[in-house]
């Protein structure tokens, strides 16, 4: 099956190249998969250790216990501290609170536009997918400034609301779902339920949505990701520190206790730990939805 | 009754579209118009503003910090096509193996870094380059003891800091796009090719190449985009701007105007500069495909 192997010049016996350019590739497969993991695995080592020990030892600290490290010497005071003094899970709270509401509502708005633009004829959808289509290119810095202006003069500052609601209009999610539904839904079954008297509402809900699945699963992934990583919005909305999600609260306390190694790798962990594990997860869904634009599109 | 129900068809995608329009129409398209005005204005905070025509864009010119911005980005954005996606296409290339072992599992592996945030990897690595104490320096220096503890990585060496942070963060994530590519390409093809004769090169060069095209256009674009709106990465990394703003970007830039200095009117110009430079490539790439299908 290999591609080198079956090269005309053959001065080495085929499966002996064969075993060469699997070893080859596995090798720089696996140096590539160590420097991947290798900042993890020391984040984790980092967050674990004392200070003391962070200065001496690179991963874990070595001493007498099993597999020479000194595993007593371990501590968990870096996620006590977080928890106990500097209440970091509120902002944990925040994270998971700020994420799954964008993720949901721009999921909602998303499915419903492209929905919209993709199985109705009416006056205007030529213009709206117009708009939506010259709104991909607009880049998100741009509004930053005037954004800012206008939920200052809505007094929609230091609010949940005020982060929120403009993440709930994503343009690049209506195209995604108008492809989507225009290629997997048909016509047909729209038609039946309508001669049924099923209302276009019931319709949506309970035709479209269930054959969108994947789709809807992949995009509630994908938005959730980009909020609960999102430091700009938060950090140019929020003003009340208890209203501050991981990403800002992190950094501030990396301004605060900057020597302080243990603690901002453990608070790095926490923040990384949840998104991660979803992943893991849900891989399958996260990975098709991020190329169903460049496949498709 | 038939009536009734071909109005509520009509009225239907309407309703269908009124969240996505209203939040749209409010949060994007308003500050979009609003933008144009407020690059023409100069601003203190959300309420000072005196109107200064094109002052704005004729300061932007002469303004010392922006060509650091701008010199900076364009280095980062270069380094991002041209070293981190041949190290994605190569990625993707040994993993294009159904035969292969573990290839879900180092696809797993290649792609989790793309999950952290900027900031947090920001945060990883201002720790992981700190002289003395971080990986990089002791890793080296235990690995080839010449190498020196001290090496001033976040201080004279920022740029090469911040690129291989990104290296690790977006390998997998662009390698996930060109295995995609990769795996749609007909195996009947190569196969073909491999009969003729020809040399794995020459099946890269000549066949799969020219298959992945499109996808790797697609690809070049997406991270000329995600390049010209880094901020969070160095500003992490370096909690601001950086030695001598040898880190400074053009998004750091604007947001330390608007939300540091307080103009948001200049924030925007520096924003209607950047949104020129993507729309100029966005364009560029269009043709480029454009004349390929011609030709």
């Amino acid at each position: 099956m290999n591609n080198s192997s079956n090269s005309t010049t053959s001065s080495p016996s085929p499966s002996a190249r064969r075993l060469l350019s699997h070893t080859l590739i596995h090798s720089v497969l696996i140096l590539a998969a160590i420097i991947t993991l290798i900042p993890f695995a020391w984040l984790l080592a980092s967050s674990i250790k004392t200070s003391a020990d962070f200065f001496t030892s690179v991963f874990l600290p070595t001493g007498t216990g099993w597999g020479g490290i000194a595993w007593d010497r371990l501590t968990l005071v870096h996620y006590e501290r977080l928890f106990l003094e500097l209440g970091i899970a509120r902002n944990l709270l925040n994270s998971f609170f700020i994420s799954s509401v964008t993720a949901l509502g721009a999921t909602l708005a998303a499915s419903m536009g492209g929905y919209a633009l993709a199985k109705f004829r009416f006056t205007g959808s030529s213009i709206v997918t117009s708009i939506v289509l010259a709104a991909l290119i607009i880049p998100a810095p741009l509004l930053l400034a005037p954004g800012y202006l206008f939920i200052y003069q809505l007094g929609l500052l230091d609010s949940y609301t005020g982060l929120l609601l403009p993440a709930m209009a994503p343009a690049f999610g209506v195209y995604l779902f108008r492809q989507a539904i225009w290629n997997s839904v048909p016509d047909e079954i729209l038609e039946s339920a309508r001669i049924d008297g099923a209302g276009e509402f019931r319709i949506f809900f309970t035709l479209v949505v269930p054959l969108m699945r994947p789709m809807i699963g992949a995009f509630l992934l994908i938005t959730f990701l980009g909020m609960w990583n999102n430091f700009i919005g938060p950090q140019v909305i929020f003003q009340s520190p208890e209203l501050f999600p991981l990403s800002v609260s992190i950094n501030q306390l990396k301004g605060v206790y900057s020597q302080d190694y243990g603690l901002i790798m453990a608070g790095t962990v926490i923040s990384i730990a949840p998104v991660l594990c979803l992943f893991l997860l849900l891989q399958r869904e996260f990975i098709s939805g991020l190329t169903a634009g460049a496949v498709k599109g | 009754m038939k009536l009734c129900a071909t109005s509520s068809v009509k009225a239907a995608p309407w309703l269908f579209l009124a969240p996505f329009l209203l939040i749209f129409g409010a949060f994007t398209a308003w500050p979009l118009a609003r933008s144009l005005v407020l690059a023409c204005q100069q601003t203190f905070g959300p309420t000072n503003t005196v109107f200064v025509g094109l002052d704005n864009f004729r300061f932007l010119l002469t303004d010392p910090l922006f060509w650091t911005a701008l010199q900076n980005t364009f280095v980062y954005a270069l380094s991002s096509v041209t070293l981190q996606l041949p190290l994605a296409l190569g990625l993707a290339l040994l993993l294009n193996r159904p035969s292969l072992r573990g290839r879900t599992l180092y696809r797993l592996i290649f792609f989790s870094p793309s999950l952290v945030g900027l900031v947090f990897a920001g945060i990883i690595f201002s720790i992981i380059f700190e002289k003395r104490t971080g990986l990089v320096n002791v890793g080296l220096h235990r690995l080839f003891p010449i190498f020196d503890l001290d090496f001033p990585w976040l201080q004279n060496y920022v740029m090469p800091a911040l690129i291989l942070a990104s290296l690790w963060m977006y390998v997998g994530f662009n390698m996930i796009y060109f295995l995609a590519a990769l795996q749609n390409v007909p195996r009947e093809l190569e196969e073909a090719a491999m009969i003729d004769g020809a040399n794995a090169w020459h099946r890269f060069r000549h066949i799969i190449l020219p298959e992945i095209k499109p996808v790797t256009s697609f690809v070049v674009l997406l991270s000329l985009i995600g390049s010209f709106q880094l901020f969070e990465l160095p500003w992490a990394l370096l909690s601001g701007p950086g030695p001598e703003n040898r880190g400074l970007t053009i998004v750091m830039y604007l947001y330390q105007t608007g939300f540091l200095t307080n103009d948001l009117g200049y924030a925007s110009a520096i924003g209607w500069v950047l949104a020129v430079i993507l729309f100029t490539l966005a364009l560029t790439q269009q043709w480029f495909n454009r004349k390929e299908t011609r030709s």
